[in-house]
């Protein structure tokens, strides 16, 4: 078994999981993102925990996580900024925002920092393209942005006024 | 005053531009008067978001612009009866520029109805196509209505979608799949969204329709994880057809049986490749494979499968109801019908259009669109996402179809249509491409996976100042063998934002490898940021927004910029309130 090592409470948990969506082999991005919703990632013991469930080899299921680029592999901050890199948004100045934020921050593209408040992301188009450009955080999302604005809201989260 | 009724467009953007935050500051007020606030979602007309909608004594006023101070007068106005001239968004001479040329047939709910309300579908003559089909016409009879239209696929491709739905029919097999593509990935389109958000029925009826016609048993809507409110919407809808009876079992009293559910993507473009989408459907991971088998014979487990577009679905209902004529009387050369496109980038009025065939570009950019935002002359509209290409101001005569757009080396694509002015570089506009389709390319045909990569390379040494010209020829080269060795379009047509730049705009490449410039100011090697010395006031605004400290000066006397720490990202040209800044 994959998972020998899994405590019960993971395999209690992975058992909950699939109870819960499902365990034919479709199933497969469905559970995974049921993991995520939990733990704001994919902790390793419970993605081969649940692999072992619902018998799919762990490499599988790992296929299958790597190459969606939702699936996260480390534990995400309290808030999730996701910068917007559509065309519209590239030719608006996404780049200028995105540097802002790194340097407001201190945090790298696709890192958290390191008091666990913010994960910075970025993605492909977040379909608001007549508000270039956009960022969203959490699943709000700012438009007609500034790098001056974007820093503005930050600090508002930062000080926890959202 | 009871019969007042108040709506506000919630759509993603709407919401993103403040209008949920409108919609509560108003709610108490209009809930004390026993007024009706509703709910509606975006009506097209993004750049005057927020909108809100007021309907009394029988007349619609729709407001644009709409702020706090404004909703205040907008609530009193209910109360007199005396409402404002100012911001009536489609009266003024701006929205009927806007709106004069459209056509809506896809769009036409959307923005009017509460999309959370099958009631109000129903009452805009929804599901009226789908009864008219299971109770006159036999499932032969549709298709050949479809086909007579000469709907094509809406997603990008273009296939005749009455020819698709006749295969899927013809097929052997007693389980046969449906599915909606709502997978839109390309960077800069939204049409899809704002349609799943504003009339999720329209195209659950669409699909309903071609179960019909083709004999599928079961529906899925691919929709992307990045689009929360479209799939909430979604499974509202589904709810409420399923409590009519327009989904399930035994629908409106026949024996046809549909079942539909949504499936949500995990982040994958190439997921739009129909094969690649019903290997995620699979739970696989999703890439694409050889054709045929086609979806028609063998799709998502090994059954016969159809795959629509979300768009092409939601001009179905209409097709059915009006008959083939009233949509085919719209056509131009090859192509039927409207097309919507997403309006954006560079554009003074950007949004949702829905426009006939045969509109030039010139019309929709210049007309519709009121030209650029920046007042700065329009360069370039960039048509078809990543697959497509960058078509240059002077073939903006042009006209919308299929045919003509392929013939300038983009393509119609899913209708994205984001415009470029003078500021923007083709150069880097490629290589923003070329990054987004190497990141996305799903590595199985080689050519795509390393090819890509090495474009990009190349396109990077270019905007880096290093370029020669030898490497022109090597691009077209590469681009040569991506686009006859990839299985799936995204390969094939990864070279064609490169390509049609390369076509329409040499004089900036060579620009940047013969004189190491960038015509347009962007690539950060290749500029030179200064403060004009007769502009600067010594604010130290600039000094104190700089990251890396590049900026010297004291207070009230000209600032410096230090070219070898300046990194060129650009924030003191932002935060200068003199336009003191310039890039050189």
């Amino acid at each position: 078994m994959a998972c020998r090592d899994c405590s019960d409470a993971v395999l209690e948990e992975a058992q909950d999981i699939v109870n819960k969506v499902g365990s034919e082999p479709e199933k497969v991005i469905p559970l995974l993102q049921e993991i995520q919703n939990r733990h704001s990632y994919l902790p390793d013991d419970i993605v081969e925990a649940v692999a072992d469930v619902i018998k799919v080899p762990a490499a599988d299921v790992y296929g299958v996580a790597t190459f969606y680029s939702q699936f996260r592999f480390t534990p995400m901050g309290e808030h999730l900024i996701r910068v917007c890199k559509g065309t519209a948004c590239h030719v608006s100045g996404a780049d200028l925002l995105t540097s802002a934020i790194c340097d407001e921050l201190n945090v790298e593209e696709g890192g958290t920092t390191e008091d666990m408040l913010f994960s910075l992301e970025t993605v492909a188009c977040l379909g608001c393209c007549s508000l270039a450009p956009v960022v969203m955080i959490d699943n709000k999302v700012y438009g007609k942005l500034t790098s001056g604005k974007v820093r503005k809201i930050i600090k508002g989260y930062k000080d926890g006024k959202h | 005053m009871e019969n007042t009724r108040v709506f506000v467009g919630l759509g993603s953007c709407g919401i993103a531009a403040g209008a949920q935050d409108i919609y509560d500051y108003m709610e108490p007020e209009l809930k004390a008067g026993n007024m009706d606030l509703e709910v509606t979602s975006c009506v097209g007309m993004c750049y005057a978001e927020p909108i809100v909608e007021i309907e009394y004594e029988g007349d619609r006023r729709r407001y644009g612009y709409v702020n706090k101070k404004f909703a205040d007068e907008l609530l009193e106005s209910i109360k007199t009866g005396i409402f404002p001239d100012k911001n009536l968004i489609a009266l003024s001479d701006d929205g009927k520029k806007y709106l004069d040329r459209q056509v809506k047939i896809v769009l036409k709910n959307c923005g009017v109805i509460n999309p959370e309300s099958i009631d109000e579908y129903l009452e805009a003559d929804g599901y009226k196509a789908l009864e008219k089909c299971v109770k006159e016409y036999k499932p032969e009879e549709v298709v050949s209505i479809v086909k007579e239209s000469g709907l094509k696929g809406r997603g990008g491709a273009g296939f005749p979608t009455g020819l698709k739905w006749s295969f899927l029919a013809a097929a052997k097999g007693d389980y046969k799949y449906l599915v909606c593509n709502a997978d839109e990935g390309d960077p800069g389109a939204f049409m899809d969204r704002s349609v799943l958000e504003g009339d999720p029925h329209k195209v659950i009826e669409g699909m309903l329709i071609a179960a019909y016609a083709t004999g599928a048993k079961e529906g899925v809507i691919y929709c992307r994880a990045e689009y929360p409110l479209a799939i909430k919407r979604l499974n509202i809808a589904i709810k409420a057809g399923e409590e009519k009876n327009f989904i399930g079992d035994n629908i409106l009293g026949s024996d046809f049986s549909f079942h539909l559910h949504v499936k949500e993507g995990a982040g994958a473009f190439v997921c739009g490749e129909e094969t690649a989408l019903m290997a995620s459907i699979e739970g696989k991971r999703g890439m694409p494979r050889l054709r045929p088998p086609f979806p028609a014979n063998s799709g998502i487990k090994k059954s016969p499968t159809n795959i629509n577009n979300v768009e092409t679905y939601g001009n179905v209902p209409f097709i059915i109801l009006n008959g083939a004529e009233s949509f085919n009387k719209y056509s131009f050369k090859n192509s039927y019908g409207t097309k919507v496109f997403a309006l954006a980038g560079k554009i003074k009025r950007g949004g949702l259009i829905e426009v006939p065939m045969g509109l030039t570009i010139r019309e929709i950019v210049t007309e519709i669109g009121g030209g650029t935002s920046t007042g700065r002359p329009v360069k370039a509209v960039q048509m078809g996402g990543p697959a497509g290409g960058c078509i240059p101001e002077r073939l903006f005569d042009t006209p919308i179809d299929y045919d003509s757009i392929n013939e300038t080396g983009a393509i119609m694509g899913s209708g994205g249509m984001v415009v470029m002015d003078d500021s923007t570089c083709m150069v880097d506009v490629a290589r923003y491409f070329l990054s987004f389709t190497q990141n996305e390319s799903c590595g199985k045909c080689t050519f795509c996976r390393i090819g890509t990569k090495r474009m990009l390379e190349i396109l990077t040494r270019i905007t880096d100042g290093k370029g020669e010209m030898e490497d022109l020829d090597k691009l077209e080269e590469l681009a040569g063998h991506i686009s006859k060795t990839s299985l799936c379009g995204l390969g094939q047509l990864a070279p064609n934002p490169v390509l049609t730049t390369i076509k329409y705009f040499r004089e900036e490449y060579e620009a940047h490898i013969k004189d190491r410039k960038c015509p347009a100011g962007v690539c950060k090697s290749l500029i030179t940021i200064q403060i004009i010395p007769d502009v600067c006031t010594g604010c130290t605004l600039c000094a104190r927004v700089c990251p890396v400290g590049a900026i010297s000066g004291e207070k009230k006397q000209i600032h410096e910029i230090d070219p070898e720490t300046c990194t060129r990202c650009g924030l003191c040209i932002e935060t200068c309130n003199f336009n003191a800044i310039e890039v050189v």
